[in-house]
This record gives C-alpha cells, sequence and structure tokens, in this order.
C-alpha cells in the first residue's frame, strides 16, 4: 500500500533547488503525524486555535494523535475534557461563536451520537438559522471506521449520516498528505467540519509537504492513479484498498483509475464525471454499510449525470447491512476488501 | 433577596426597569395580536409573566457579556438590548429581521448585543453558554456568559454536562434558570424530585441561589453578584428565578394542566404591577413619570409593528444562502 509518487492535485516533487542548493520538501510521515502536525502548526500561528476532548492532553489521545502537543501548548490549549460529548461539541460552538478556532476531538465517530442535538441542531444551522451571522470555525475530528473486533459501538463508518445535513462539512483524508492539507483547510476555514480520520490509516506513511502553508482545498477530488477501463471511487480508508485492487487489476490487464473525492460535502461532481467519461465503468466503494453509505449519493449523481457514459451498471461496495461483529471471521465476512473491488470491476468490464 | 430598597437605586435606572419590563409585556401582546391577524406566521412562546427574570438579568449584565437563550426568548432579547423593530420582522418573517426571515422567534441571535442565539431545543444553549464562558477565561477578558432556561431544561443530560464542565474549570458563566412551575404541559413536580432547582448546583461545584423572580430588582442584584463572582475568576452560580407564566406553553396551548386557582394567585404577584406599585410608594417615579414611560412604549411597538408589516419579505433565492461561511465554488450554498 505504498503511496509514494502518487499525482492528488498538488505538486509532489522530493526536493526544490534553492539558491543553489538542494532542500528536501517532502518526507515520509505517517497519516498520525501529519494531524499532530497540522494542528501544532495551526497553534503556533493562531491563539485562537485550541484542542480539547477526551484523553487529548496527558494521554496524548488514545490513537496517540496529540502526542506532545500537551508539553509544547501546556493544559490550557490542550485541554483534556470529562467524557461528555455533549459539552465538547457544544462548548466548541460557543467558543467559535465569540471567536476562537475550536479543534475539538472525539474518540469514536460512533460517540457523535452522543452529542447528537448540539451537532446537528445547533452546529451545523447555527449560521443559517441567525440569517448567515453566525462564524462557526469548529473542527471535530472524529475516529471511523473498524480498528478490528471492537464490535458495533466502535467500529462504525458514520460519515454519510452527516452528508444529509446542510450545514456541516464531511472531510474523509485517505493519505498523509490529504490528512495534513485538509485539516489545516478545516482549521483555517469559517464552518463546522467533521474530519473522519480512520483508525487504520494512523500507521500509513506518505509523503507529506513540509511547507507550513500546504493546504489541501475542499471540493476538490484527487485522481489518485489514472486508468481507462473503469474508475474505482474509494472514501477513506477504501482509497488505499482501490489502489491495491488497482495493482490487481493491471496484472489481469484491466486499466484502473482511482479516485478520492476527498470531501464529501462539498462533493466535487465534476472530477468524478469526468472519469466515468473516460472509463464508461464505475465502481465505489466505501466501508460504510452499503444502503445509504456514500455511495448512495454519489451514484445518484452518476445516475443523473453522467449515465450517458455508462457502459455498465453502477456497482457500490460496502459493509453488508449489519452491526459490526467482533468475531474475526465474522467481521471480516461483513466488512468489505480489496478482493470484492477486483471481483465488481472484473464483472462490469468483462462482459 | 426580596424587596431590595427601592432607594437604593437612582429615578433614571428604576424607569429603565420599568420601561423594559413593560416593553418585554407589551411586545408580547402585540405579537400574540398580529399573529392572530396573520402578520405572523409561526409559534409564539411567550413569556408573559416572566417580565422580572429577562429584565433583572439583561441589565444587571455588560454590553460585551452573552446569553444564550431558549423558545421563550423575546424578554431575554429586549432585556440584553434587542431592537424590537427587527424581532418583530423577524417574527413576521420579513427580510430585515434578526435572521433575515430564516429563523423566527426560536432563533432569534445579535451577536453584537451578545445575544448568541434563542433556541428551539429545550436545553440546547448550555454548552454553547459554557464555551463562550471558556473563550473568555483563556483570553483573559472580564467577560460572563449567562444561559437562560426554565426547570424543564436541567432534566436535560445538555444541563448535566455543561454544569460539570463549568464547574471544573470554573467558568465564568451564569445558569439562570427561571422556574415558572411547568415543563410545556407538565407541572415541575413531576419531572423532577426536587422543588428548588438551584440544590442541583451543588453536584458540581457552585453555588445555588434562590430569587423572588417576580421582583426585577432582586433578579439584578443576584445576576450582579453572579457575575462579579465569575469576573473575579471564582466560577459559576446557579440562579433559580421563581416565577409563572400567564400564558400557554405557546399560543392556542388549552391549558388545561393548571391547578384551579393558582393563575389568580401568581396574578396578584404580577412582577410589573407589582414593581410599579413600589415606585409609587417609595415616590421614586409618579404617575405622570410612569404613564409617560407606559406611552413612549406603545409609540415603539407601533413603530415596531408598522416597520414589520412595511419590510419586504425575503427573495426566495436566500433561501439558498448563509448555509456555510464559504462555498467553494458553489459547490455548496
Amino acid at each position: 500500500m505504498s503511496t509514494a509518487k502518487r499525482t492528488a492535485g498538488w505538486s509532489f516533487e522530493l526536493s526544490v533547488n534553492y539558491h543553489g542548493v538542494t532542500v528536501k520538501t517532502m518526507r515520509e510521515i505517517t497519516y498520525r503525524e501529519a494531524i499532530c502536525e497540522a494542528m501544532s502548526e495551526e497553534m503556533r500561528r493562531d491563539p485562537a486555535v485550541f484542542l480539547m476532548g477526551e484523553d487529548v492532553g496527558t494521554f496524548g489521545g488514545v490513537w496517540g494523535v496529540s502526542q506532545g502537543m500537551l508539553a509544547e501548548f501546556g493544559e490550557e490549549r490542550v485541554r483534556d475534557t470529562p467524557i461528555s460529548e455533549i459539552a465538547i461539541i457544544g462548548a466548541g460552538l460557543g467558543a467559535a461563536l465569540v471567536g476562537m478556532r475550536p479543534i475539538v476531538e472525539i474518540m469514536f465517530g460512533d460517540f457523535l451520537m452522543c452529542a447528537g442535538d448540539q451537532l446537528v441542531n445547533q452546529v451545523a444551522k447555527a449560521r443559517f438559522m441567525s440569517g448567515g451571522k453566525a462564524n462557526v470555525p469548529l473542527t471535530i475530528r472524529v475516529t471511523t471506521g473498524a480498528p478490528g473486533s471492537a464490535a458495533a459501538q466502535h467500529s462504525q463508518s458514520p460519515e454519510s449520516w452527516f452528508t444529509n445535513v446542510p450545514g456541516l462539512k464531511v472531510v474523509t483524508p485517505a493519505t498523509p498528505a490529504d490528512a495534513k492539507g485538509l485539516l489545516r483547510t478545516a482549521i483555517r476555514g469559517e464552518d463546522p467540519v467533521l474530519f473522519f480520520e480512520h483508525k487504520m490509516l494512523y500507521d500509513l506513511k506518505g509523503p507529506v509537504p513540509e511547507d507550513p502553508n500546504f493546504s489541501v482545498p475542499f471540493g476538490q477530488a484527487a485522481v489518485v492513479r489514472a486508468g481507462q477501463d473503469v474508475t474505482l471511487i474509494g472514501v477513506g480508508i477504501m482509497v488505499q484498498k482501490a489502489l491495491a485492487a488497482a495493482d490487481r487489476l493491471a496484472q489481469e490487464g484491466i486499466s484502473a483509475e482511482v479516485v478520492d473525492p476527498r470531501t464529501l460535502v462539498p462533493l466535487d461532481k465534476a472530477t468524478l464525471i469526468q472519469s466515468v467519461a473516460k472509463t464508461g465503468r464505475v465502481v465505489i466503494a466505501h466501508e460504510a454499510h452499503l444502503r445509504n453509505g456514500p455511495g448512495a449519493e454519489i451514484a445518484a449523481v452518476l445516475a443523473e449525470e453522467a449515465v450517458e457514459y455508462l457502459d455498465g451498471p453502477i456497482v457500490r461496495i460496502g459493509a453488508k447491512n449489519v452491526p459490526l461483529p467482533y468475531s474475526p471471521i465474522l467481521e471480516q465476512y461483513v466488512l468489505p476488501g480489496v478482493e470484492d473491488i477486483v471481483r465488481a470491476a472484473k464483472a462490469i468490464v468483462i462482459r | 433577596m426580596s424587596n431590595v430598597a427601592v432607594s437604593m437605586y437612582p429615578k433614571e435606572f428604576l424607569a429603565e426597569f420599568y420601561r423594559r419590563m413593560v416593553l418585554v409585556r407589551e411586545f408580547e401582546l402585540r405579537a400574540i395580536e398580529e399573529r392572530r391577524r396573520g402578520l405572523i406566521p409561526g409559534f409564539i412562546h411567550s413569556c408573559v409573566g416572566q417580565e422580572a427574570t429577562a429584565v433583572g438579568a439583561g441589565l444587571a449584565l455588560n454590553r460585551d457579556d452573552v446569553i444564550t437563550s431558549t423558545h421563550r426568548g423575546h424578554g431575554h432579547l429586549l432585556g440584553k438590548g434587542g431592537d424590537p423593530r427587527y424581532m418583530m420582522a423577524e417574527l413576521a418573517a420579513r427580510a430585515p429581521g434578526y435572521c433575515r426571515g430564516r429563523g423566527g422567534s426560536l432563533h432569534i441571535a445579535d451577536f453584537e448585543l451578545g445575544i448568541l442565539g434563542a433556541n428551539g431545543i429545550v436545553g440546547g444553549g448550555f454548552p454553547i453558554a459554557v464555551g463562550a464562558a471558556l473563550a473568555f477565561q483563556m483570553r483573559r477578558e472580564p467577560r460572563v456568559a449567562l444561559a437562560f432556561f426554565g426547570d424543564g431544561a436541567v432534566n436535560q443530560g445538555s444541563f448535566h454536562e455543561a454544569a460539570n464542565l463549568a464547574g471544573l474549570w470554573r467558568l465564568p458563566v451564569i445558569f439562570f434558570c427561571e422556574n415558572n412551575l411547568y415543563g410545556e404541559g407538565t407541572p415541575q413536580s413531576r419531572q423532577a424530585p426536587l422543588a428548588d432547582l438551584a440544590r442541583r448546583a451543588e453536584a458540581y461545584g457552585f453555588p445555588g441561589v434562590i430569587v423572588d423572580g417576580n421582583d426585577v430588582l432582586a433578579v439584578y442584584e443576584a445576576v450582579k453578584a453572579a457575575a462579579e463572582r465569575a469576573r473575579a475568576g471564582q466560577g459559576p452560580t446557579f440562579i433559580e428565578g421563581k416565577t409563572y407564566r400567564y400564558r400557554g406553553h405557546y399560543e392556542g396551548d388549552p391549558q388545561i394542566y393548571r391547578k384551579p386557582g393558582e393563575l389568580e394567585e401568581w396574578l396578584a404577584r404580577d412582577p410589573i404591577p407589582t414593581f410599579r406599585r413600589r415606585l409609587l410608594e417609595a415616590g421614586a417615579l409618579d404617575e405622570a413619570a410612569l404613564q409617560a414611560l407606559e406611552a413612549d412604549v406603545q409609540r415603539q411597538l407601533d413603530e415596531a409593528v408598522a416597520f414589520a408589516a412595511a419590510a419586504p419579505f425575503p427573495k426566495v433565492e436566500e433561501a439558498l444562502a448563509g448555509v456555510y461561511g464559504e462555498t467553494h465554488g458553489g459547490l455548496v450554498f
């Protein structure tokens, strides 16, 4: 699952010549480190930015994302909170309304439901309800996906639950560089962002620019691998699985293009449509449950706006529609994998 | 704290307390009337009877202090300095309304006046006020956040999470409970095992104070003291103002839940006539001065209603604006 040297909408040069001296501008860091860097750099730059959440301070985050930040920024700006999701998200909103730029961490996406009212009725709607006056620069970092045998309340991929709520932006980084660049855009932006970090991507290494202003805009999908025969649209971790599937398909003579929407809201329809116009075939893969997962919206967009380019049915790959089970053998059966993408792509390409 | 001596206050001050309470009362009666006549399309949850809590608290805060309000919020907004013209225009769903016709009664906000928003969700404002207080504390600003709420809201989880956080971090926040004895249509005694809700504060490590919520000066003094405590870094205060609403939970509520005689009992303690009597008895303001204030309010409300009725409706395209601050080339609105 190497991610090096893939084009994803920005320059991927590994070094530049600066006054006759070669300066390394890219180095490989993990997805976890990339997120920590984005937060730390923004906190150095702007005193309005701070981090709060359960165990983000002393513990360094249960996923280790904020390790070292307490030592650098102190208890006031890296705040351990009680286990109180309503208060964490609601206080983030209140602080944002009076000029702060909070980053709040919700340990598991599953726990967003504890704060449902604050997130859906307060945070998402504050600007609109006030006639556009409220500014809500609030970044909600949250983990998503199945880390393995975590069962039904710690494994969900709830991204698409929130794409149906106008007012929220929904971001699903799949690489270290995107994690850093998209998080910076979230923190510097003026709107509430749900930033979904896949637990199984934290250790993924990849090249990340060192430019302290490096950012990735929202609403721009990345063509992470070019191909001719079929488009594989991946969401979050499924981008990596789609790349692996593309390698397998290549061995069988099928050229797959892999596209990562990167943000589900706003959604870059144009790039998705463009890719399908080229290949005529599409598989959409996400780890969320198949029924009304992110693929449902993407499939609908393609059916509405790209049907003339399609040479076969739109195929969706997602988790089977049951809560995530505990036993590894059951969990593997329910979750979508590389093999599912390969099989689906072959079925629509070879007909 | 009841019956704070009227003589302690300058005349202009007392006049403003009275004028603003009358403004709240008459604004509500006007809104109810205009709703009946068709100017206002949406719900109204009037605060008739609860003017002393709204005005006493509002006048005890500074302009740069902030409040979160409730579904019964018109008094809170006027107490904090809200403009009745823009409020009436919002109720009438017009373009110049506080929310440009997108919010209505339940969502009026004015960030310049520190009004972070009314709220359609019972208990929705607690964590928001706590977050604003957190920002003030972090920036070392001597500002206070006050969350208004009713007796029904203290049974929401949001209260407990927010109160715990506020107590833990000693945030400059005031939890102001208007205990009007009913959570919608169910008596408070059937919603909580405590009659004095201020006792809940103890669980979160800060004081709970009970005041006569129909005595505007008692409310004012309690909020002022709590705000001073908060500004001095001593943390939150829970204030429970015992009061009563004279009209339904919403306009049209059949009110079959009231105990016989209860309304009459509370009408005898109406915050406006009782304060008026006190002013006259103390010789602080004479009949002519009071009538002048009342006439001034009527003139202000005539203007507000005329402003709302003459204001244009928003253009339909405006429904598709202001969801986001940044639209990414029109991908979102």
